[in-house]
């Protein structure tokens, strides 16, 4: 990190009456970076991304794009793209045109546009559409070609604001990896703003996480996942399990355990123990050659009490008296629940994974 | 941190592109002729009511003058009255019609339908002019009317009859609305229930209907206190608010009563108007998005009565209108009835209303034209542009208010603000443009509402979009807004061209005798007795209005066709 960032935000803070949107943003954006705004509905993160286009003001803070201060700036003499989630294309215009839209206002010569139309639709995989009109397009396709007229001015900053919300289920999928495809080859800053968890573990280069108007964290997707910074982000980034614990004596105690932890250290106190569904190892309780080594303080006895089938995998809620009255859910394979013939009311043998609690 | 601090204090601003400079200019513009055209003249209005002859301040002193003169009181008890039979008359029948339209598998709806619209075509006088046809002294049914018990039509009967023909549609629109709103599955549950009919019309049916029912009786009051053109015709010696203000301040130059009557105008509206904003918003929040539309089901003793009445309305209807066809033809009432163009040629030409024609026209083209300009333009630079925070509740303000204001009211303030000597803009005064301002301020409010629901129909990022890509918002309203809202253009073009055609009210204080326009014409001629040719006037204004609907329809339909291709299935 030691080049020059190609944005800066620097304390920015927006007011709307008596409530605050945003507050003490600071954030570096390196050139060329996929960077993903994750938060839930109201946590500012839509406002932080139309302060940066300039289609808000601040209150007060500075963005700095390229080297240039332009938190004064209105949005025609800043540098971006932008698509929004309604895709907000011209009904009234041909893909064409709404392509060649901020082409034509450059003076540039028709054959030039032409071609540069040819090329973007070619791009975001539509070839052959441009005499199309959107209410001809599907939902997909319409907003590749709000892409491709956001990018049509080869703006250096891509700004995304939850462009995949509007979409199904699989188009979604389909269109987030293309436009993460896209990101890399043109290597253009994006900052994509979005609520859903999966689209931003899968894109982002860095996440940002935000909720009430501040900054939770920011890393990349496995830092967020792995290393949350607080049980907030613990809690909205990925499924978790949360039980209460006391530290005392450098040891962490929940349920029958007594765990030395390097986290365990400092004055007597209770805690928040944050566990992932997956941090938890499962191994069939009887006859199987593939059991935990006799004698692990780790590994506890649980019965399976309900089973949530999501397809592979399933999430399988169980009861232990190890950590009773709480219960546990954890993450198995299918292929595992079926070989070894688990239903509601198996037995089976966990252990858990010490280094990957977090405490709060 | 002292940096900090004064960054807190002053928010940051940003910087006003030169672009979006020249929306704000629009935006004062549109202020400054709404302060002009409707407030400046208003407060004239305001002045002139606390202001003796003299011009001194004598506050509430005309009003206790007007308060001790009983032929003024009695006006006011007789507009009281009148209004308040021919709203208990008018929105019955309406709520008939309206629940025939909406509720039962009548054949015919549509012709049903456009027959009721008549009225709207002609100046509200026309029904009155019918009306002497039919009853008045050498009436073809003058005995029946006496058979009732009725020695005349002129007076207080004709007034009620011909309100009736008239604000009938307007009474109309808002139960057809009103009624459309139900939510089917509220009578399923009802019919679940084992519900009667009866049960279920008091209990699903008029609940539901009560805001526009509500709203159809102030409208209609509303309508009837402030119309100027029928008492005027058919009320003979009975005398009305609005006959007053006119024979107060035109023929006594009594300005100071004049302006106490038209408060007393502008109350019943203003009342309305903050209802009926009340009510709507009400009424919208009634039915979710989920609501199942009503559909009626076929009964046959439901449906034939209910299409014997709207045929029996729609037959009255159409007699009004006939009736003034029909005589405007006739060569001499009641002696030669030989059909003849007599009252077209010599009738109109004689007295010179050829030209008022053609200054009818003028105006009506300048309304359309200009205003529906200017309403969109003020519309979309409220809707869709950024800054100049300060203007927009003034604006958004003034655009609404037109709606409170009877014209014979902001006729008024217009005489008392342009006539005045000492204001620069006192040569506007008796001018074709002075009238056509007039006229598309009187309607503005309706015109406004209809851009303002076709504007926030649209994408809210168009604009965004459109600065993002650094192309001005003047570009982005030429080549998207401006083509997506045409049959909303359209729609307001027409509803200025036909009310700058028929309206009397504002108009009838601001014509000189050198540009009269038609609809005051008729006026003229019924007072100097050529009853004929008022009507044939009428009956030409008639057609004009239904041949201009005709060609906006068509240019609707066209506009329609040739944007088919990006409109897609949505429509």
């Amino acid at each position: 990190m030691t080049a020059e960032p190609f944005l800066l935000l620097r304390d920015i803070h927006k007011q709307f009456g008596a409530f605050t949107a945003l507050s003490g943003i600071n954030l570096d954006i390196q050139k060329g970076e996929f960077v993903c705004f994750l938060g839930p509905s109201g946590c500012g993160k839509t406002t932080l991304l139309r302060i940066i286009a300039g289609l808000e003001t601040q209150s007060s803070g500075a963005v700095l794009q390229n080297g240039r201060d332009i938190s004064r700036l209105p949005p025609a003499e800043r540098d971006y793209g932008i698509v929004f989630q309604s895709y907000a294309l011209f009904p009234n215009l041909s893909v064409a045109d709404n392509v060649a839209y901020g082409l034509v206002n450059r003076k540039v010569p028709r054959e030039q546009i032409n071609q540069r139309v040819t090329e973007l639709v070619k791009l975001v995989g539509l070839p052959g559409s441009e005499n199309k009109y959107p209410s001809q397009l599907s939902g997909g396709q319409q907003q590749r070609i709000a892409l491709a007229r956001a990018l049509a001015t080869s703006p250096g900053l891509l700004l995304l604001d939850e462009p995949l919300s509007a979409l199904d289920a699989l188009e979604r999928v389909r269109l987030r990896q293309e436009i993460r495809t896209l990101q890399q080859k043109l290597g253009v800053t994006t900052i994509m703003v979005t609520h859903d968890q999966e689209e931003a573990l899968s894109l982002a280069d860095r996440i940002v996480v935000m909720n009430h108007g501040v900054i939770e964290q920011v890393g990349s997707a496995m830092d967020v996942y792995r290393e949350p910074t607080s049980p907030f982000v613990a809690d909205f980034v990925g499924k978790v399990n949360v039980l209460p614990g006391r530290i005392k004596d450098g040891h962490l105690h929940v349920g029958t355990f007594a765990l030395a932890l390097q986290q365990a250290q400092g004055a007597a106190r209770d805690v928040k123990i944050y566990l992932r569904p997956e941090d938890v190892l499962a191994r069939p309780s009887v006859g199987s050659n593939a059991t935990f080594p006799a004698g692990d303080p780790h590994v506890f006895d649980a019965v399976i009490e309900k089973i949530e089938f999501l397809g592979s995998f399933c999430h399988v809620h169980v009861r232990t008296q190890a950590l009773a009255p709480h219960k546990l859910i954890v993450y198995l394979s299918l292929n595992f629940l079926s070989e070894q013939a688990l239903a509601v009311d198996s037995a089976l043998k966990l252990r858990l994974l010490p280094e990957r609690l977090r405490l709060f | 941190m002292e940096a900090t601090l004064n960054a807190l204090a002053r928010p940051v601003r940003q910087k006003t592109h030169w672009t979006e400079r020249i929306a704000h200019l629009g935006l004062v513009g549109i202020a400054v002729l709404l302060l002009f055209f409707l407030a400046l003249p208003l407060g004239a209005i305001l002045i002139k009511s606390v202001e003796n002859k003299s011009g001194e301040l004598v506050w509430i002193a005309n009003f206790i003058d007007y308060a001790k003169t009983p032929s003024l009181l009695g006006s006011l008890w007789n507009s009281t009255w009148v209004s308040l039979l021919v709203t208990l008359i008018t929105v019955p029948l309406a709520f008939a019609f309206a629940y025939a339209l909406n509720r039962s598998c009548m054949p015919f709806k549509r012709l049903f339908r456009g027959i009721t619209l008549i009225p709207l075509l002609a100046p509200s006088l026309l029904s009155a002019i019918s009306l002497i046809y039919w009853f008045g002294n050498q009436g073809v049914l003058k005995t029946a009317l006496q058979a009732f018990g009725v020695n005349q039509i002129y007076g207080a009967t004709g007034i009620v009859i011909a309100e009736c023909f008239s604000v009938f549609p307007h009474a109309l629109m808002i139960l057809v609305t009103a009624l459309s709103l139900a939510d089917a599955r509220l009578y399923e549950a009802a019919d679940a229930l084992g519900t009667r009919a009866v049960r279920k019309f008091f209990t699903v049916t008029l609940p539901g209907a009560k805001y526009g029912l509500i709203s159809a009786a102030l409208v209609t009051f509303t309508l009837v206190v402030t119309d100027f053109g029928i008492p005027k015709v058919i009320g003979g010696n009975f005398n009305v608010l609005a006959t007053d203000v006119f024979k107060l301040v035109i023929g006594q130059q009594d300005f100071a009563k004049g302006s106490v009557v038209a408060f007393l105008l502008l109350s019943p509206a203003v009342l309305t108007f903050a209802v009926d904003h009340f009510v709507s918003r009400k009424q919208t929040a009634m039915l979710t998005a989920r609501a199942v539309p009503y559909r009626p089901s076929p009964s046959r003793r439901f449906d034939a009565s209910m299409t014997a009445y709207c045929a029996l309305i729609a037959c009255l209807m159409l007699a009004m209108l006939g009736m003034a066809i029909f005589a405007s033809f006739a060569t001499f009432w009641p002696y030669n009835l030989t059909p003849s163009l007599k009252h077209y040629t010599y009738g109109l030409i004689d007295n010179e209303v050829a030209e008022g024609f053609v200054n009818s026209l003028k105006m009506a083209f300048g309304t359309a034209t200009i205003g529906t300009a200017m309403v969109f333009t003020g519309a979309y630079l409220l809707e869709k542009t950024k800054g100049a925070s300060l203007l927009r509740a003034p604006v958004r303000l003034l655009a609404m208010l037109p709606m409170a204001v009877p014209g014979l009211v902001l006729g008024l303030g217009y005489i008392f603000f342009f006539n005045a000597p000492s204001n620069p803009l006192n040569g506007l005064y008796h001018t074709i443009t002075l009238l056509t301002l007039c006229t598309i301020v009187h309607f503005y409010t309706t015109g406004h509402l209809t851009a303002t629901t076709a504007l926030k129909a649209l994408d809210g990022e168009f604009e965004s979009v459109g600065a993002s890509l650094k192309v001005p918002w003047y570009k982005t309203f030429f080549r998207v807004t401006l083509p997506i809202c045409t049959p909303a253009l359209v729609d307001i073009a027409r509803y200025f061209f036909v009310n700058a055609m028929t309206t009397i009210s504002a108009v009838v204080f601001l014509y000189s005798p050198d540009n009269k326009v038609a609809s005051i014409a008729i006026l003229n001629m019924d007072e100097a007795g050529e009853i004929s040719p008022a009507a044939a006037m009428a009956v030409l204004i008639a057609a004009i209005c239904a041949l201009a609907t005709l060609l906006f329809t068509a240019l609707g339909w066209w506009v329609d066709r040739r944007t088919q291709a990006w409109r897609g299935g949505a429509r």
